[in-house]
This record gives structure tokens, sequence and C-alpha cells, in this order.
């Protein structure tokens, strides 16, 4: 059953290896790009689960968007992603299509995933992206399995397991970094440390907030990193890409950012001030910040910004009407996929 | 151009709120991220942020404005930047259109041609509460009652509860005794188990059974089995609580009913209410209990009202099924919400002149099935309703008693009515076509009438 690479993968991705250190303009644009793009698509999927047509938990990633764009750009073809609920900014940043996206969002044949799925469960195997998974701390394992499988072929591809700052602290996590060590096996963990589970902040559950440290009983190296900026993101990438990859092991990089909107779109937000979100939005806005870098640059002026952002309006807008319009799956799909029916 | 802003559904199981507080007024700029209003729930009042932006023209729904249908337009923007559709409500041609939350059934208390039928609540003075408001009551009695008695689990304290069943308890007992963990159920269970052996009480909340799953470990090998391995030395007086079964389109992973998994194990006792005054008082005797009982909830329910006894020593024995509504043709067993759906299709059967006994087992283990046995030797027919998958379930469980029990007085095979053989599906007309329904428990009832 071999995975066939991701075939549509944004042009920010290098094809052939890692990028160079210093990404180049049309990088920069793309990552740029990338970035708005997510946090669109979660402002307009927040209106439609408003609207009444996304159901259940619905966990928007806005904010932390530097992240799975600024480590995408540390991926190889084939390289496989897995990480929890808030995924829908990782499969956008791998280029899975937004119009796939959105209409698992609202439940249609058409999704990613069938419609079966639904906001939390995604997977795109084209694409090399393994879910969408709603047991916090579960993906911490099967990541580890991916890696698992790519020394086991010696394919020499390398495992993303994206978690939470809440997740880092299940058991199986531990369980997990133990024999990820043990073993070398080819996985860099990304802790997506936005200081907050649910209501839950860091310190309120940490006995060590450092998460980068978390591995250190089991010998695995780690790093913080500036969550917010794609560039120190995509440094921090590939550097432990490359040490997974050769050989040495798993890599933890523990990310600073911050979500913006609630946990799901039901919570009330009482845990933390209007003012520490206004706050990091005033300073630390992950997409501002390269905005910035792009104009003092020279890289882009403001109509090339403009045009950027009207693409980006038409992508999201065209998956919204997709998704809203396209048919929910035939009834006779409720018994398929729950076995298998691929050759013994 | 403008654009309307709608009344937003802020969870899974919202259809109306209220507009408690509105951030602008006419003639605001509003940038997206702005904070436009705030928004009661039953649950909480949640501030709105502005998606589109452009000056306030109008505002449509004034402040304190209760019951606002979600999207209903509540605001107009003029001069918005772009061209967000998000004013038109959903109804493009081939979309279906989004479909509320079906509200768990209202049903009254009263069936009809009451017979030798218990009151739902024993004469004396009562109050409406919700369940939500029922469960935290019967926590906190006993925690006032007993100094032993703590509650552990995730949100519990700070955050009020995930679902807010818990509000109010960190003001009254402090941290010490209402207790927040990081997420770690399979750790928190233990510690909650091993406190129970060294003599405390614990209330282990989950913040959904599906998470429960990560600790039933703890929950099987050491809170049931540990009094029977220690020849009677130690038990574990620990009661393992929070939401059970499908809540609403929240997909395969968040929807289970854990009611049979449960039942399955000797040492454990497990109790599925349906309305608040069997939610309170069972809860008050799990708590009670020197056993480990799992308390199985429903997030559905967590808003409906009910009658409760307006007294502090109110108690529901564990182990009693009871019958909510009598008839002769065919015996209803059901239980948690499902219970709901079984007295509205009793109703409707009534109108095909088909008289249904309603059973709520209300326990699961130990399971009444003298109760059970008893109506079916009266109907001569019996239906099962769970919201959890058929084979190996409580309807079959409760179908191998009657036979046992009964088999000479029944007049057609037991049907079961249950969760499609498959994992819940997220979108909406596979979620409805899985799930069991009053029309699937109606046909399933005619069917065994020969009707
Ligand atoms: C095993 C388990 N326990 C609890 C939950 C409920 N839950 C969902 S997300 C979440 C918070 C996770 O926080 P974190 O890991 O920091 O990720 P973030 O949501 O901040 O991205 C909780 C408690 C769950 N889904 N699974
Ligand atoms: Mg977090």
């Amino acid at each position: 059953m071999a995975r066939q690479a991701a075939s549509k993968k944004p042009k920010a991705a290098a094809g052939s290896g890692p990028a160079s250190d210093a990404p180049d303009g049309a990088e920069l644009l793309a990552y740029y790009k990338s970035m708005l793009l997510i946090r669109r698509f979660e402002e307009r999927a927040g209106q439609l689960y408003g609207m009444g047509l996304i159901g259940g938990f619905c966990h928007l990633y806005i904010g932390q968007e530097a992240i799975a764009v600024g480590m995408e750009a540390a991926k190889r073809q084939g390289d496989q992603v897995i990480t929890g609920y808030r995924e829908h900014g990782h499969m956008l940043a791998a280029g899975i299509d937004a119009r796939a996206v959105m209409a698992e969002l609202t439940g249609r044949a058409a999704g990613v995933s069938q419609g079966k799925g639904g906001s939390m469960h995604m997977f795109s195997v084209e694409s090399a992206f393994y879910g969408g998974h709603g047991i916090v701390g579960a993906q911490v394992s099967l990541g580890t399995g991916l890696a698992l499988a790519n020394r086991y072929r010696g394919d020499g591809k390398v495992a993303f397991a994206y978690f939470g700052d809440g997740a880092a602290n299940q058991g199986q996590v531990y369980e997990s970094f133990n024999m990820a060590e043990l073993w070398g096996l080819p996985i860099v963990y990304v802790i997506e440390n936005n200081q907050y589970a649910m209501g839950t902040s860091l310190v309120r559950s940490s006995s060590e907030t450092h998460l980068s440290r978390r591995g250190a009983s089991f010998n695995i190296p780690g790093e913080q990193v500036d969550g917010m900026d794609v560039l120190a993101v995509r440094q921090a990438g590939l550097a432990a890409a490359e040490h997974a990859r050769s050989g040495k092991g798993p890599f933890i990089l523990e990310m600073k950012t911050y979500r913006y909107r609630g946990h799901s779109m039901s919570d009330p937000g009482k845990y933390r001030t209007r003012e520490e979100i206004d706050e990091v939005r005033k300073t630390r806005d992950p997409i501002e910040h390269l905005q910035e870098k792009l104009e003092s640059l020279g890289l882009a002026d403001e109509a090339a910004l403009r045009a950027i952002d009207a693409d980006v309006k038409s992508i999201v807008s065209d998956a919204a009407e997709f998704a809203r319009t396209a048919p929910e799956p035939d009834a006779a799909e409720l018994y398929t996929d729950v076995y298998s029916e691929a050759a013994a | 151009m403008s654009t309307d802003v709608l009344m937003p559904a802020l969870s899974p199981t919202m259809e109306e709120g209220t507009l408690a507080k509105w951030h602008i007024k006419v003639g605001d700029a509003v940038r997206s991220g702005d904070v436009i209003a705030e928004i009661e729930t039953d649950k909480a009042t949640m501030e709105v942020e502005a998606v589109d932006e452009g000056v306030v023209e109008v505002l449509l729904v004034a402040e304190g404005t209760e019951e606002v249908k979600v999207n209903t337009p509540i605001a107009r923007l003029s001069g918005g930047s772009d061209t967000a559709p998000a004013a038109s409500p959903p109804s493009a041609v081939s979309a279906p259109a989004p479909r509320a939350v079906k509200p768990a059934p209202e049903v009254a208390a009263a069936p009809v041609a009451a017979v030798a039928l218990e009151a739902d609540v024993p004469a004396g003075p009562v109050k409406k509460l919700s369940l939500r408001d029922a469960l935290r009551d019967a926590m906190a009695e006993e925690m006032r009652r007993d100094g032993d008695v703590f509650l552990m689990g995730e949100e519990v304290a700070q955050y009020q509860g995930a679902y807010k069943v818990s509000r109010g308890l960190l003001e009254e007992f402090g941290d010490r005794r209402v207790i927040d963990t990081p997420i770690t159920e399979h750790g928190f269970a233990g510690l909650g188990v091993g406190a129970a052996m060294a003599g405390l009480k614990p209330i282990i909340e989950f913040m959904t059974f599906n998470f429960a799953m990560q600790a039933i470990d703890h929950i099987i090998n050491s809170a049931a089995k540990t009094l029977y391995m220690s020849g009677g030395q130690i038990r574990c007086q620990v009661v393992f609580r929070g939401p059970n079964g499908a809540a609403a389109r929240v997909g395969a992973q968040h929807s289970q009913d854990y009611a049979a998994w449960y039942g399955a194990v000797p040492g454990l006792k497990v109790v599925a209410p349906y309305d608040a005054a069997d939610a309170k008082g069972l809860l008050k005797s799990a708590i009670r209990d020197p056993n480990p009982v799992v308390f199985l909830e429903h997030e559905m329910m967590y808003g409906h009202e009910f009658d409760v006894p307006d007294t502090e020593d109110w108690l529901v024995p564990i182990g009693k099924a009871k019958v909510r509504r009598v008839g002769k043709d065919v015996t209803i067993v059901a239980y948690s919400r499902m219970v709901g759906f079984a007295l509205e299709a009793a109703a409707a059967l009534a109108k095909d002149g088909i008289e249904a006994e309603v059973v709520d087992l209300r326990t699961i283990r130990p399971m009444d099935a003298e109760t059970v046995a008893a109506s079916v030797m009266k109907t001569n027919r019996l239906v099962t309703v769970e919201e959890g998958w058929g084979p190996m379930g409580v309807g079959a469980e409760v179908a191998a008693r009657v036979v046992e029990m009964a088999f000479d007085y029944l007049d057609a095979p037991p049907a079961r009515v249950c969760q499609e053989d498959v994992p819940l599906p997220y979108a909406a007309n596979l979620e409805t076509l899985s799930l069991p329904s009053v029309e699937k428990i109606i046909q399933a009832a005619k069917a065994v009438c020969y009707r």
C-alpha cells in the first residue's frame, strides 16, 4: 500500500529538498498568502457555524497560522502530518483544496472525508495528512507510529506530529517519546503552545511550563520557537527535520503562540481578558508581522498586497459557496467504509 | 451595499438565545474581530465578534430580547469592503436547509390512563430544575453532608464545568474539594481510585465519557475489581460521571453510549437517569454507595427542566426501574434521553389505538429485570430503545432477561431500536439516519404488535 506523495503542494514548499536557508521573495509572498488564506477561511468557517451550516465543535486556527505555514516549508514530499481537531490550517497549508475542507465542515459528499468525519476528523492520504483526531494526545502516539513505518521502510520520510500545550500532559505522549528516542524514529513533535487548553492556562496545568524541555528525561532535544514568526518557525523546522531525517531521532519544537478565538465556537472565554487578546493581536500578529517585512524589503507594495487579499477572498468565497450548495452524502453511504473491501 | 449580521449559533445545541447587550451603536465603524454583542445561551454569556466590516446602519433586535432564533438578522452594516454573502440565509437551491438540532421532546409528566403509576415525584413541595442544576445540587448537598466527598476533573472548578454542571461549587467549597486537573484522564482517574482506596469519596468528572476510554483501565481493573481481589478489604467509593451518548454533529469519536460497556462489568454499578428528579436522587445515592458507580448523563438533556422534590434528602434507589407510562399492548424499555423519545412514541401510538407501557430502566447494572418482565407478562410484547449500538447492547441484555423470565408470555420476537451499526457520521442527513428516533420506535412497536 505505497502512499503516493502529494501532487499539489503550494509553491512555497520545496519539492526536492529543504528550502535554502534564506527564503526568496516569492517564497515569502507565498507564506503570506498561505497564512492569509487560513485566517480568512477560518473567519468564514466561524460565520458558517453561526448560520448553522457547520455543526458540532469547530476549533479555529486564527492566530496560529505561522506554525502550519512555516513548518510546511520544512517538509519534503511524502513527509506526513498528523494533528488534533484544530486542523483546518494544517490542511490548507499543505495545499489541500479549500473547497474540500469547507465542504467537510458543512458535511457534504465532496468533503475531504466525504462528509463523514466533520471539522475534527479530516484526512487526506493523497497529501500525507493523517488527521484530524478528536481525542487529546492520540495523534502523538499515532504520529510516532507513522515515524516507525518510515524507519521500517527506510524511505527517508519524516513525520510531523502537532499537539497542544494541554495535550502535552497526556501519558501517552511520554510513552511515545520514550520509544521514539529509544528507536531513533524520524519524527518532529511540534507543540503548539497557545497557552490555554480550553479554559486552563499552562501554569495551572503544568509543573514544567517550558514544554521544549519535556523530552529531557528521554534525551530528546527541544527548542522554544517564536510561533508568531513564520520565518523563525521555518528555520527551526528545517533544522529539526534535518535532525530527524539524518537518523538522530526525534526533535521537539515548542511553538509559542496564541489563539485569538475561543477554544471552540461554544467557549464563552471568561478565563482571559479581552485586553490580553487585543495585546497579542496588536503586537504579535503573524500576518501583520510578515506584511511589514514584505513592505520594508520592498517585496510587495500596497497594490500587490491588495491583489493577494482579493485572490484569497475569492478562494474563500468560492469554497464557502461550494460548501453551502454541494449535496449531502447519499443515504447509502451510511453503511460504507465500516470495513475495508481491499483484497486480503 | 449592506450586510446583515445574523444571530449566531454558539454551540452544537443552540437554537435561540438572549441578546443580552450591544457593544455597538448606530454609526459605529466595526472591524473584523471587534466585539459587537453579548449573547446568553442556557449555558453561558458569550461575546460575539464581527466578521464583516462596515458601519452600523441599524440594530434590528433590542438589547434584552429573549428567545432570538439563530439566523435572525440582528443588525445591519453598510459599506463593507467585500462581498461576503453571509447575510443571505442559506437557501440555495440544491443545498439542504441547515437542520436545527431536534430538542429532546418535552414530555408531560402525566401519562394517559395512569393506573397504579408512581407519580414522577412524590407529593410535597417541588421546584423546577434543569438536569444541570439538579446534578449540581446533588453534589453540593453531598459535599456539605460529608467532608470526604470531593470533585475532580477537567475544567470543573474555575471554568465552572465544561457543560456548567459544577457551576458555583468552587466558590462554595474551595479548591481543596473542587479540583481542576490537567488533561490526563488515565492519571486522574487512577488518582481518584487511589484516594477512594484510602477512604475518600471522590466524584470524578469526565468532560464526556468518550474521554473516559483513556481511563477505562482504572475504572475496570482498579475500581471494579479491588474489593474482590482484596478479599473484601479495600473498597472504592467513587463516582465516575459525565455526559454520555451522542450530542449533535460532533462526529464518531465524541458520540458514544457506554451503558453496555460498563454494564458488562461485575463490581460496577451503572446509572443512566432521564429526568431531573431521578438525576438528583440517583446521583446522591451513587455518591453514598460504597461501590464504584458509573453515572451516565446526557448533554442534550442538561438544559431540560423537570419538577424535583424540594428537600435535601431526596434519594432514588439504585437498581430500581420506573414505569413512566402504563399501557397494555406493548412494553417499551428505555433509559436516559431515549425515555423521552419512548414517551413521545407512546403518545403517538395511543392515537393509533396502541397503548404502550414505558419502562425507564434508570439503572443499567444491577438491572431491574423483574419490573421489565412483569410488564411484558402483561403486554406480551417488547421493544427496547438505546442510543448505542445493538449488538451486545443493553437491549440485547433486556431481551435475554425477558426471554429467561417470561418466555411463555411473548407474543412476538422482541425488537431493538438502536444506533445503526456504524460509527456516528458527521453529515446531518447521515447522522439523523443513524440515530434512534421517535418514528423508529413507533415502527418497531407497530411491528411487534403486527400492525
Ligand atoms: C482525551 C480527551 N480529553 C478531553 C478532551 C476535551 N478537549 C478537547 S480539546 C481540549 C483542550 C486541549 O488543549 P490543547 O492541547 O492546549 O490544544 P488547543 O485546543 O489549545 O489547540 C480538551 C480538554 C478531548 N477531546 N480528549
Ligand atoms: Mg492549547
